[in-house]
């Protein structure tokens, strides 16, 4: 059963239904999205009817580019934070409260959504009431939740990543004159780069979806997208909604596509090089044991 | 098995003043004492070898000495500048590590010229030093590579240019050839040794392989629990060992504890429960008679026979246990009565000489050495 690259028809099986499961929902919201009907389940002949509704519905728009704005703004500044606090993490010697400090820095990705989302909009009004600011929940609020919770997966990604990376690089730099700045800067950050790059994506999804702490911390007038796809929805499913699905599975795929597409060839490239250099490294030993070998014996 | 090894000492001119003078470091990590009151003075255009076990104290006096240990207390002086304090980025010293540390997003060229270009040299003379070192290590058509696109033998080549770049007074080196595979070090060694030569810069080592310290060094320190046990040429570590730790450590040896009964000024005796027998020394020693000593005689020394040597002294009666046949010559385990197994290393040509059968296994024989030959340690 295993190894010899045949699977069973059993787990053929189990494979199939697991792929179902995933994909048959999707497709057929796809499929949905081009249906004439108003009906969402009722089949009505091919249409793009909803898709030109979708590009007038300025609520929609709205809601879409507040969402995009925002989870941009918050994947800055938490790829910023956070990879400041996953270098404290990695590679600050033990001070005091460290272990604290990692505890509070990963917290808001275990706790549930519901209060943190809860107790920062308590901190915001009780905030308005002595300062004055935030003058209104909107952006700035949302930004600050949502930055707050990408942070600490930005740590997590940028602490694993400097962990892997052999401190002796950070050493040898210092050695060569060096100063602490300049070696962030020049070694430790060009080698996190991709942990960071994959931080900053992984925020912007986070940021892209979140609805829960996006509830607690929006006003009137501020409202994201997974919120308005959410109050539509409880209304009743809406075609549009379907087209909006669409689109959003369409730049998804695209860049994900593109992204392995550019990361495989990257590897594949380096494997070549890898392996070329292992040849000429077995040249050298045959080299050298044609020349006659220095012994002690 | 070593004499091959020896090597001229250069440390010749001891009469100036060291060019390199640690005196009493020490480093403590909590209460574990990692480096134990360590002095050693080191002369100009030396390579020397710190030499011992992992563990043994020597990695963190080299980082001591590079600025990234900071000593418990102790002094560091470079040349004339007490250097203790000072940071890692303004030691005129460079360190090669084990692992090379070659900064995986630069190429060859950019990797030799950081240390340049953090001294703010201008464009022309880094250019001009990088080609230089390129054409040291003899690398000059991978300039442009990256550190993965080359062997584990240009990537140690690649790691010596960048630390000889900025032309330090000092140069560490971390187990240099600690990565490569054993064909390629022994090649490696001399073309190292070479290269460091023709540069003539100041070398400590670090090194856990006893035959790359004396392959490579000058001068050799054997390090253990912290301490510098001894510090000499290959061949005065080698034959004159001053302890029990350095005559096992270099080398094999055949170590017999002992008492003195007899000593004069030109003959010591030394009784010996593990010999059965009394080991006579022509020479004497200073120490008070029936002092606690340990008898170290080289498995070269030993010589093996059939027939009952003449002298009484220096020889015992055993069985074969063991033999290694290593072709030009042969490793015998004879074992005594008292049960102390005693290497002898027999040359092949030996017995075809005498025109005698080797001995096999179980067969008795006799061991025996000349009295100028064994090394007396009291610690």
């Amino acid at each position: 059963m295993y190894n010899d690259g045949r699977l069973s028809w059993f787990l053929k099986g189990v494979l199939a239904l697991g792929y179902l499961f995933l994909y048959v929902p999707i497709l057929s919201l796809i499929v949905y999205s081009f249906n004439a009907s108003k009906l969402v389940t009722v089949w009505g002949g091919f249409s793009t009817r909803w898709y030109s509704s979708l590009f007038q519905n300025d609520q929609i728009i709205s809601a879409v580019l507040l969402s995009a704005k925002i989870a941009l703004a918050s994947a800055c500044a938490a790829v910023v934070l956070g990879t400041v606090a996953g270098f404290v993490l990695a590679r600050f010697k033990r001070f005091r409260g460290s272990t604290l400090f990692a505890g509070m820095m990963t917290a808001p990705m275990v706790m549930p959504e519901v209060i943190t989302g809860l107790s920062m909009l308590l901190l915001f009004i009780s905030m308005q009431q002595f300062f004055g600011v935030p003058s209104e929940r909107g952006f700035f609020t949302i930004w600050v939740g949502h930055t707050t919770l990408c942070m600490a997966y930005v740590s997590v990604v940028v602490r694993s990543r400097l962990l892997e990376i052999d401190q002796s690089l950070e050493d040898a730099a210092m050695d060569l004159g060096a100063r602490p700045m300049k070696i962030f800067f020049k070694i430790t950050l060009p080698l996190v780069s991709q942990a960071i790059a994959s931080g900053f994506l992984l925020s912007i999804t986070l940021s892209l979806d979140d609805l829960v702490t996006t509830a607690f911390l929006s006003g009137p007038g501020s409202t994201t997208l997974p919120q308005v796809i959410f109050s539509k929805v409880r209304l009743g499913l809406n075609p549009e909604i379907n087209a909006l699905a669409t689109i959003t599975v369409l730049v998804v795929g695209t860049i994900v596509i593109v992204a392995n597409y550019l990361m495989m060839n990257a590897q594949r490239k380096r494997d070549k090089a890898i392996a070329a250099a292992m040849r000429a490294n077995d040249a050298d030993s045959q080299n050298s044991a044609g020349k006659p070998a220095v012994s002690l014996a | 098995m070593m004499e091959a090894a020896v090597k001229s000492a250069q440390a010749a001119k001891t009469t100036e003043r060291p060019y390199l003078q640690i005196a009493g470091l020490v480093k403590k990590f909590g209460d574990n004492l990692a480096v134990d009151h360590v002095d050693l003075n080191i002369q100009q255009h030396e390579i020397f070898a710190l030499l011992g076990s992992s563990g043994c104290g020597k990695s963190t006096l080299l980082r001591m000495l590079a600025g990234m240990e900071r000593p418990t207390s102790g002094k560091v002086i470079l040349d004339g500048q007490d250097v203790t304090m000072l940071a890692p980025y303004d030691r005129p010293m460079n360190m090669m590590f084990q692992s090379y540390a070659l900064f995986p997003h630069m190429s060859v060229e950019e990797n030799i010229a950081f240390g340049l270009v953090q001294d703010k040299l201008p464009k022309g003379e880094i250019n001009a030093r990088v080609m230089e070192m390129l054409d040291l290590v003899q690398l000059r058509k991978y300039a442009k590579r990256k550190p993965y696109q080359l062997s584990g033998g240009q990537q140690q080549r690649v790691a010596l240019a960048r630390s000889l770049a900025k032309r330090p007074k000092m140069l560490l080196l971390d187990e240099p050839l600690g990565a490569l595979d054993k064909k390629l070090r022994q090649q490696t060694q001399l073309e190292l040794v070479n290269t460091l030569e023709k540069v003539g810069v100041t070398c400590i080592m670090v090194t856990h392989d006893q035959e790359e310290a004396m392959t490579m060094a000058t001068r050799i320190g054997i390090m253990s629990e912290g301490q510098l046990l001894q510090v000499g040429t290959p061949s005065e570590i080698y034959e004159y060992p001053n302890c029990r730790f350095t005559a096992e450590f270099i080398g094999e040896t055949n170590l017999f504890p002992g008492q003195v009964v007899v000593d004069e000024p030109d003959r010591v005796e030394i009784e010996s429960s593990q010999l059965g027998n009394r080991i006579l020394i022509d020479h004497g020693i200073t120490g008070p008679k029936g002092m606690e000593v340990w008898t170290s005689i080289r498995p070269e020394d030993v010589r093996l026979d059939r027939r009952p040597p003449a002298a009484g002294h220096n020889a015992a009666q055993g069985k074969v246990e063991d033999i290694a046949y290593l072709g030009s010559f042969s490793i015998y385990h004879v074992k005594l009565a008292s049960g102390k197994v005693v290497k002898s290393t027999v040359p092949s040509s030996r017995w075809y000489e005498a025109n005698e059968e080797p001995p096999t296994w179980g067969d008795p024989v006799f061991v025996s050495w000349r009295s100028d030959l064994p090394v007396v340690l009291t610690r």
